[in-house]
Parts: structure tokens; sequence; C-alpha cells
């Protein structure tokens, strides 16, 4: 089973320690999840469901805000989050 | 307690290199400057400049520093003669700080093949100066080391970064001057950042230079987050910040510099490197080589640069130490990378261990071992306009 690192009891997303392919199931406290997209080291994988307008937390502190719902499991990354301050930009999306 | 030697200057302060540096005077004089620190063949001769030919005090307030910097033996000016630089404000500067200075001016040295050649003669002139300096003891309180991260990604607030936090704490302790900078990449920590503040002056000077930070990245369209940070798994600025937050560890702030201001004593300060007032120019460091040239004249001896990306830039007169937060891009890049944070992730070391490795890596560079870009020859050097 992959390793998930969760920094916060108060975090609602964790962090690939190591790319996860979609279907393979993941455990963070204690709770299973089944990774439901390819996740690369560094990417973060929703813990539970988020609604869009959820805050997202690392760290346990406001790193944005989700644009859509996800489950449990899913990617949370530019195509389901914004910042709370500046936009962020990827090169071909400017 | 004294652990090192160092270089003493005439103004005091003391160097953990002994470097001579060629100053282009604007990009006109580029290649002659280039040429003669080719041609000159030494590997403790590092071509700086600036390549702009109006008038900039920012440019002159950091050249300055930069020329007399402890790590600085001697410098030659190369002027094409028509610039705006006032090169003999510069050169007097650096006389007055006992350091040998000759200036060269194209226009009335007979063009580029005169200037390079008298530009090698002055070189062997200047080593010559400047060879021998007189060692004395050094030790932490004596050392400004400053961090930086280049090419983040989702590893990097969670090995490399904490892990320099770990080595800054200790370095504090020991009464060493530590410098954090890029307030582009702390939007979002201010209230965290605040509570580590040394008085209520300091607690309203971080959150001026956040909220300043933030106003003027919005201005522009962009905030400090590239391409390589999203395929890296950072979504957000704020994500970004908080990773990047952590190099600071846990002393109290004791103050907030601003551009060109060095530390007064030891202890750990946030550098605020966005311009006050309005947004006459561009982004306030268009690459990571604009942050480390700001901290280098802010006094720094060398600087702790994090990377999960993986980024290979070393710096002119300061060594660059590399320490890579991702397992996988250090597997791809060891020859780059100092220290190998990326063993956090694999469980295979603590933030403490690694904290300790950072450490012994500072140790080893005061004493002379040469990093593994500044081995490979890496100079990065950028300097361009800003305003004050």
């Amino acid at each position: 089973m992959k390793n998930l690192i969760w920094l916060h009891p108060n975090d609602n997303v964790a962090i690939a320690a190591a790319s996860i392919a979609a279907g393979e199931i993941v455990a963070v406290d204690s709770q299973e999840i089944v990774c439901r997209a390819p996740i690369s080291l560094g990417h973060k994988i929703a813990i539970r469901n988020l609604c869009s307008g959820d805050k997202v937390l690392r760290y346990g502190e406001i790193i944005g805000v989700m644009t859509e719902n996800a489950h449990a499991g899913d990617h949370v990354h530019l195509h389901n989050m914004r910042s709370a301050y500046t936009p962020s930009h990827h090169r071909g999306h400017q | 307690m004294t652990m090192f030697q160092g270089y003493l200057r005439k103004d005091g302060r003391k160097g953990i290199r002994n470097i001579i540096v060629v100053i282009y005077l604007v990009e006109c004089a580029h290649h002659v400057a280039r040429t003669i620190v080719q041609k000159s063949g030494h590997a403790d001769v590092h071509l700086i400049g600036f390549p702009g030919c109006y008038p900039s005090e920012y440019a002159n307030r950091l050249m300055t520093n930069l020329a007399t910097h402890p790590n600085v033996g001697g410098c030659l000016l190369v002027s094409l003669g028509c610039e705006s630089f006032d090169r003999d404000t510069l050169q007097e500067a650096i006389l007055a700080s006992g350091r040998p200075c000759e200036l060269l001016v194209i226009q009335n040295c007979g063009g580029t093949i005169g200037t390079v050649t008298a530009g090698i003669e002055a070189i062997t002139r200047l080593r010559e100066a400047a060879a021998n300096p007189e060692l004395v003891p050094l030790d932490y309180a004596d050392l400004v080391i400053g961090t930086i991260c280049g090419g983040s990604d989702g590893t990097s607030g969670i090995t490399a970064n904490p892990a320099v936090g770990h080595a800054f704490d200790y370095l504090v302790a020991q009464g060493a001057s530590c410098i954090f900078e890029e307030t582009g990449e702390l939007i979002g920590c201010e209230d965290v950042m605040a509570k580590r503040t040394a008085n209520p002056e300091v607690r309203a000077a971080v959150y001026d230079a956040v909220k300043k930070a933030e106003v003027y990245y919005r201005t522009l369209g962009y905030g400090s987050y590239a391409p390589g940070n999203a395929d890296g798994g950072l979504t957000t600025i704020e994500e970004k910040s908080l990773g990047a937050y952590a190099k600071s560890g846990s002393s109290d702030i004791q103050a907030v510099l601003k551009l060109g201001e060095r530390p007064a004593q030891g202890g750990l300060y946030l550098l605020d490197i966005v311009p006050d007032g309005q947004i006459p120019m561009g982004f306030p460091n268009i690459n990571d080589t604009a942050e480390i040239v700001e901290m280098i004249a802010s006094g720094c001896h060398m600087i702790l640069f994090t990377t999960g990306r993986g980024s290979v830039v070393g710096s002119a007169i300061s060594p660059v130490i590399k320490i890579c937060a991702n397992p996988d891009t250090y597997m791809r890049m060891a020859g780059d990378m100092d220290i190998n944070a990326g063993q956090i992730l694999l469980g295979q070391a603590s933030i403490a261990q690694t904290g300790a490795e950072i450490i012994s890596c500072i140790e080893n560079t005061v004493k002379g071992v040469p990093t593994l870009s500044e081995a490979m020859g890496h100079q990065e050097f950028i300097l361009t306009y800003k305003s004050l």
C-alpha cells in the first residue's frame, strides 16, 4: 500500500510520497481510500469528500478554495481548486 | 567559540572566499569583460555587471555592496565610456574599503582588443595585490547565510525546506545572521509569521511587506508561481508560500531588511524584496538568481538553495549549497545536489538528521571546500532595474 503524507490533523488533503496509479488503495489516518486518478509524487489527494467553496487545508493552513466538488481519492489541483490571492498560471493556460 | 578561519578585510568584515570580480557597467561592455575573465583563466575571477545605460540608485547601491562584499578581494571595472553608471563613485567606494580596484574605459583603451589586453594585465596585478589576505579566527557570529527556493514542488515544503529551517534554528542559536526573503512567496503566511516577530514594530513590518507583495503581484497579473510548480503538485501561491516559509525555521524574526541593508547582529531576518510605492518597473525579481544577488548584497557569505524540480544554478561571489527536496529529482540530477533531502520522504532520514547534514556542508564550505555548483563553475549573476 502506497504511503500518503498527512501533514496536519485538520488537513482535508494528503500528499503522495510516491506516484500512485488510479484504482490503487492508499491509507491515511487508519482510513483506506481508493485513488480515483493517477497522482504523481508531491501532488495532493482528497482524503474526504469536498464541496465547491470548501477551503483546502495543508500544514493545517488554508492553501486555497475548491471550485468543484471532489470525492475522497480525487486528485486536487488546478482543475478543481484556486488561490484566494493571485490566480495560478500554467503553460498553455495563461 | 572559534571554529573557522576567514579573510580579514580592512573594514573589519570577514570573508570565506577571496574573489576578484570583473564588473561591466553596461551591456555594451559585457563581451569585453567576459573575454577578460575567460582569458585570465582563473576560477577565482568572477564576472558580474549591470546591463542598463540609464542611471539606477538600486544598481548603484547593490553594485557597491557586491564589490565590497567580504568574499571579494579586488575589482576591475569595465566601462564602455558613455553609459550613465557612476563609475567614479563606485571606484572610490571600493578603494575606500581597502580593496585594489582598476578602471578600464573601452573607448579610451583601444576598443575591444586593447581593453582585453589591458584587462588581462590588470587581473594579474589585482590578484597579486589581493593575494594572501590576513587569516583570522571566524565563528558563526561572523557569518551571514541566506536561503532561497527555486523550482519548488509538492515535496519542497515537506523535506528540504523544513530541513533548512532546522539548520537555520541551529545557526541562529550559534549567533549567525540568517536571511529569508521573497515576500511574494510568503503570501498566505502573514498570520503565522506575525506570531514569531520580536516586537510590534517588526510584526507591523511583516504584515506591510506581505500586503505590499500581494498588491504588487496582483497588479502585474501573475503570482510568484511557475509552470513547474504546477507540474510538481503545487496548486496555489499560498500553498507554495507555506512550504517556502518552512525554510525560516522557528526563531523570532528580528527585523525586516530593506534592499541592500545588512543584518545589524545575529538573528533571523526577512528581506523585503518588493519596491515601495507605485509600480514603475516589472516583476520584483525576474528569476532565482536576482534573489540570490540581493541576498549577497545584504552580506550573505553563502546561500542555501532548496529545489524540488531541480535547479542547477550557483552564483558569483558566494557559494550556493543545493538541497534537493524530491527523491526522484535527486536520482536524475545527483551531480548538482549537495544534499539529498528527498530521503526524508522515503523515511530514510529525519528532518533533524538532514538539517545536521546541511550544517556539516555549511562548515565544509566555510573551510573552503567547493560546493558542487561552485566546483562546476556556476557563477550565475543578474542585476537589472528596480526602484527602491
